[in-house]
This record gives C-alpha cells, structure tokens and sequence, in this order.
C-alpha cells in the first residue's frame, strides 16, 4: 500500500474484437488499488469487455493482464480459460447455485482454491452481515440479500481481480442503498483491485476511484475520477444534468442540535445531512452542475445552507439555453448549470468574483460517499 | 441376475396367498404360472439393465446436442431419434446385420470376448436400449436446455473445471429430468417388442419378455387366459412406472430446488 507513487501494478486492459454491429476497440490501464468504474451508455460495449477479461470473450488482438500476471496476449498466444484467471465475477442476476445452500454457495469457490486463503469464510460471512442466511436456499432471499451472497462467493474464491457487472442494477433504489455500503467495505478492507461496470453515474461517483468511460466501443476517457468528474468533456457522456463536481473533503464538525454535518476542503465548509462517520473521517462529495446557483452578492434571506465564494475560472457554452459555468473556490473548480439568459443578466464573465450557492438537501447519501485514503493517480503512469 | 434368481422359483410363495385367487374377470386366476412368472422377472431384468446402461450415453448424448457446437448434430439427431419413427422390425434386423453372429461387431464381440448377443438375455436388453434410447435423450436433454449456461459460467469464474461445472452444478440442476427419462427408458423397455423378437427371438426364459410371452400366449390355443394374465401385469407395470416417475420427479425438483 505504501508503494511509491507510480510503480502501483496495473490492470492492463488492450483489446481489438469485431462484431457485426459494434466493433470494439478498448484501450486502458488502471491502478490495481482501489475501484475502477467502467461507464457508459448500454451498448457501449462494458459487457465485451468484461467477458473478455473473464475469459468468456476471445479477442481478436490484445492484451489483457493484472500486474505481472498475463490473462491474454495475442502477441504470445497466452490465453488462460476462465478458471485458470481466477476472477471474481459478481453478475448482475447474481447466479447462486439454486441447488445449494447460501453457505455451500459461498465456499463453492473456495473449496476449490489451492492455497492459503487470504480471505476466510468467517471473514467475508461477518463484512457481509450473511450470518443469519447460510441455511437458506438463494430463492428465498431478497435481492439485495442475493447479490451480498454472491459478491461473497466471489470474494472467497480468492479472485485477483473482481468484476462486478451492475450489481445493482436489477435491485430498486432502497436495496441499492443498502447494497452499496457493503461495496464501499470491499474496497476498504480487501485491498483487491474492482473493475466495476455501470451505466448509472450515481453509482459511479459514489463507489469509484478510476473511471474508464466508454462510448461506441472505444474509450471515451480514462483517469482518477476526480479529474475526469469535473471535466466538461464528459458531460455529454454522461448526461447534462449528472454532470458536477466531486470534491474529497473531511468531516469537521458535527451538529447535533441542526443535524448536519460540516465537510471542509480547501475552499471552506460545505453542510450536508448528518454523516454517521466520526470526525476526521474523508469522504467524497458530488455536487451536481445543475443543483448549484450563482449570485453577486452573499443573498441575505435565502434558505440554501451552502455559500461559498469564488470566481469564475471557465464558460462554456452548452447546447440549448445553458451555460457551464466554472467557478474557482479556494483552488477547486465548482461547476454551475446556468441558462445563457441568467448569464447575460448578471453579466458573468471569467474573473468575476461571484457566491456559489447550494443547498444542504441537495447533498444526499447518494451524493456523500466514503473514500479511500486520498491518492492523486495520474492518469498518465 | 443374483437378485433375481430365487425369486424364479415359485418355491418361495408356498400357497397362493388369498387375493391372489381373486378372480378380476370371470374365470381368471391372479395367480401367475412359473412360466409367466419368469416372463415378467425377465422383462423387469432386461428393462432394469438397459436403462442403466443407457444412462451415461444418453446424457452424454443429450450434452453433445445441446452444449456442444460440433459438426453434424443434425446427423446425431436423426441417428437417436430413428428407433422413434423406423419400424421395430427394422432396427430389429439392423441390429442383426450390425451384432449378429457374422455382423462386424456380432463378430468380434464373440470371437474376442466370447459374447453372444443372438438369442439371448444381453441381446433382448440391447435391443430393449436401442429402441427406447431416445426417450431417455429427450427428457434428460430437455431438463438439460432449462439449466442457464450462466451457472456454468459462474461456477467456472470460481474455479471450477469444465467437468467439475458439470458435475457440481449442471448434473444436479438437471437431477429431475435424468430420473424421469431413467424411468421412461425403463417403462419403455418393459413394452418392447418388434426390435426384440427380431433381433433376439423368443426364447423362453432368455429372452421372452412380457410382449413376447402375450403374443406367444395369443398364438396358443387356450392361451388367451394367460394373455390376460400377462396383459394386467404389463399394464400394471407400465401405470406404477409412470407414477413413480412422477412423483419421483416432484421429489428430486423439491430435493434440488427446495420448492
């Protein structure tokens, strides 16, 4: 963990593949450590590329390997089956053996692993909280509870890699806010690198460290995700209005009395809903473009919480009635969705000092996530 | 064999127990004859080991049809389901040109291994697996074109060999339907008939199975009280294997799937 910076092992992921519709052309590396989110729209072609780093999908040219340890390469003629690459695979339909119990489902994998195990069933049976369920067969279990038995199956195989192919998706909101701490665990406490596939970028911004946008078969971007949250080129990739700002920040302060807590970073105090971590715990915050408002002067009777003070570093004009606006608080770049009417208005230009106004609601638990301790990866080691 | 041996011999029932004399039909005795007796031992015999022998190559069959992308599936397909649709009497003399005493394979088996198929009990049970082969593969493969490839896919993801996904995961899914298909191949052996006679002959004992014997008894004079006789076993046979199938279905998809 306390490898220098830039000798971190890769997930090197290379690929040419061919088909009738779609022809896919993937380049990228990731840091092993910590979760690398691969978005995009649905055809966009993130299943291809998970089956070809499982092992289900031969590509037609490519490479594809974690650190040293080579899945594929066309060039050698290295292409191991998919149960020599060990990889933790958690489908979205989670597959558990609906003929074995939820504990025979979970050791599946691990009775099967020649070696020391690094991660025990006892281990993963209390992160999960799946104590109560090894009884059970998988058909009487919620969806939540299923993908929780699967990503533990997953894990207990010993993988060297784990691919969740949205996790969350067949589950409805209430079940992926309860399926999403458990992910955000993995990553704390496993250390095992996590190529997470996604097309909900809420998702994406809670969970990820790295991001891999994909576009028609190709790589749209790839780097840390707090440089690319912010950069308006995604924008159109991900949808106007998810585009925003993600900051790390740390809790400072907590009110009991208001129920909110107090998250600083470099360009002041930000108020969110109460936050059950302690202080001095990092988190991560989105603040999407279009919940942020912009004013001259510090508004005296307004409800919003948050005000922070800044000047607009970067416009850029959007299609339709919207601008983008970038506003530079304390060093960091906030963005704002105006319409090119209220630009005109107030006469927003870059240089001009302006407050940044958004309200505490707006910061939700779908928008507050942990993070692992702070690494800037760059994304071009 | 062993198992069936003592229970030849009608010394074990020393007196027709009091049902038995029950008459179903005016004039009818219950009571099978030491000549029926072993026609109906010898068809439970013969149904019982064609079955087993046709389970491992009818899911292997079944595998091939559905799992495998070989050349030439179409050509297996037909080649399993012909005794379905040929005339009993033509697999019957295939299998005369094929293990008959000079046939190719007739030939060798009893030049090399000292078998005889002609005749005899191992040939009524040939043909008895041949015909009902493909009642066996249409069941055990249809259970098998329910079982997700995903699971297998899942189960390989964790570790799990080719094989081993087969036998922990996919076998077990397809448990209830390997068990029907068993059962049918063996309902199925119980009434066979055209390949048998023609391929193993009648001979008491070795290869007089139940249709034979009805027909034997039908070709008697006064032997229509047999045929009877005969006729209420086979349909008795035929009813409980269907039952047992059943419920034996049920039991193992609640065994497997818990519901």
């Amino acid at each position: 963990m306390d490898t220098a910076h830039g000798v971190w092992p890769m997930i090197d992921v290379r690929l040419k593949k061919s088909f009738p519709s779609l022809s896919l052309d993937v380049t990228f590396q990731a840091p092993v450590d910590g979760i690398t989110a691969l978005f995009g729209r649905n055809g966009a072609g993130k299943s291809s590329v998970v089956s070809a780093i499982a092992g289900a999908l031969k590509p037609d040219a490519g490479r594809i390997a974690i650190g040293e340890r080579e899945f594929f390469n066309s060039a050698s003629g290295v292409n191991l089956a998919v149960e020599q690459r060990r990889v933790g695979y958690v489908f979205q339909d989670s597959r558990l053996f609906p003929h074995l119990s939820v504990g025979a489902n979970l050791t599946y994998g691990l009775k099967r692993y020649r070696g020391v195990p690094k991660i025990e069933a006892t281990a993963a049976i209390e992160l999960l909280g799946l104590d109560h369920l090894l009884a059970r067969r998988p058909h009487t279990l919620s969806g939540g509870e299923r993908q929780r038995v699967a990503i533990g199956r997953a894990i207990l195989a010993q993988p060297s890699l784990l691919l969740m192919d949205e996790p969350l998706a067949a589950l409805d909101p209430p079940r992926k806010a309860e399926l999403l701490p458990y992910i955000e665990l993995i990553r704390e406490k496993l250390g095992l690198p996590v190529i997470y596939i996604s097309h909900d970028f809420n998702e994406v911004m809670r969970l990820a460290d790295h991001l891999v946008v994909m576009d028609r078969g190709l790589v749209a971007r790839h780097g840390p995700l707090i440089e690319l949250a912010s950069d308006p080129e995604i924008g159109p990739l991900i949808g106007r209005f998810e585009a925003g700002t993600v900051l790390n920040a740390v809790i400072s302060d907590h009110d009991a009395a208001s129920e909110l807590s107090a998250l600083s970073f470099a360009g002041g105090d930000i108020r969110v809903p109460r936050i059950k971590a302690a202080i001095g715990t990092r988190m991560r915050i989105r603040i999407r473009a279009r919940d942020v408002a912009l004013a001259l002067s510090e508004p005296p009777d307004i409800s919003v919480s948050n005000r922070l003070r800044g000047e607009i570093s970067a416009m850029t004009h959007r299609e339709g009635p919207f601008m983008d606006v970038t506003v530079s608080v304390g060093g960091v770049g906030i963005r704002a969705l105006v319409t090119t009417e209220s630009m005109k208005r107030l006469g927003l230009q870059k240089g001009l000092s302006v407050w940044v106004l958004f309200k505490a609601v707006a910061l939700d638990s779908r928008s507050v996530g942990f993070t692992r301790r702070d690494r800037a990866i760059s994304s071009e080691q | 064999m062993l198992l069936f041996a003592p229970l030849s011999s009608l010394s074990l029932f020393p007196g027709p127990p009091q049902f038995l004399s029950l008459s179903l039909i005016a004039g009818i005795s219950l009571l099978p004859s030491p000549a029926e007796l072993e026609a109906l031992l010898l068809s439970l015999k013969v149904a019982l080991v064609a079955s087993f022998v046709s389970l491992l190559p009818a899911i292997c069959i079944a595998w091939l049809l559905v799992r495998s992308q070989i050349r030439g599936k179409i050509f297996l397909n037909v080649l399993v389901h012909a005794p379905l649709v040929l005339p009993a009497v033509v697999i019957g003399y295939f299998l005369l040109l094929g293990f008959g005493v000079h046939g190719p394979i007739g030939s060798v088996l009893e030049d090399v291994f000292g078998i005889r198929l002609v005749f005899t009990t191992a040939g009524a049970m040939l043909a008895s697996a041949v015909m009902s082969f493909p009642l066996m593969v249409r069941a055990i493969r249809l259970s098998l074109e329910v079982v997700d490839p995903g699971l297998e896919f899942a189960a390989r993801s964790l570790g799990a060999s080719r094989f081993d996904a087969f036998l922990s995961i996919t076998l077990p899914l397809m448990l209830p339907g390997v068990l029907a298909g068993f059962i049918m191949g063996f309902a199925a052996s119980l009434g066979e008939f055209g390949a048998t006679i023609t391929f193993a002959s009648n001979v008491a004992g070795e290869t007089r199975t139940l249709p034979l014997a009805i027909y034997t008894a039908l070709q008697t004079p006064d032997g229509e009280q047999i045929a009877m006789r005969l006729v209420m076993f086979s349909s008795i046979l035929a009813i409980l294997a269907l039952v047992i199938s059943e419920v034996a279905e049920q039991w193992t998809r609640r065994m497997v799937f818990g519901r």
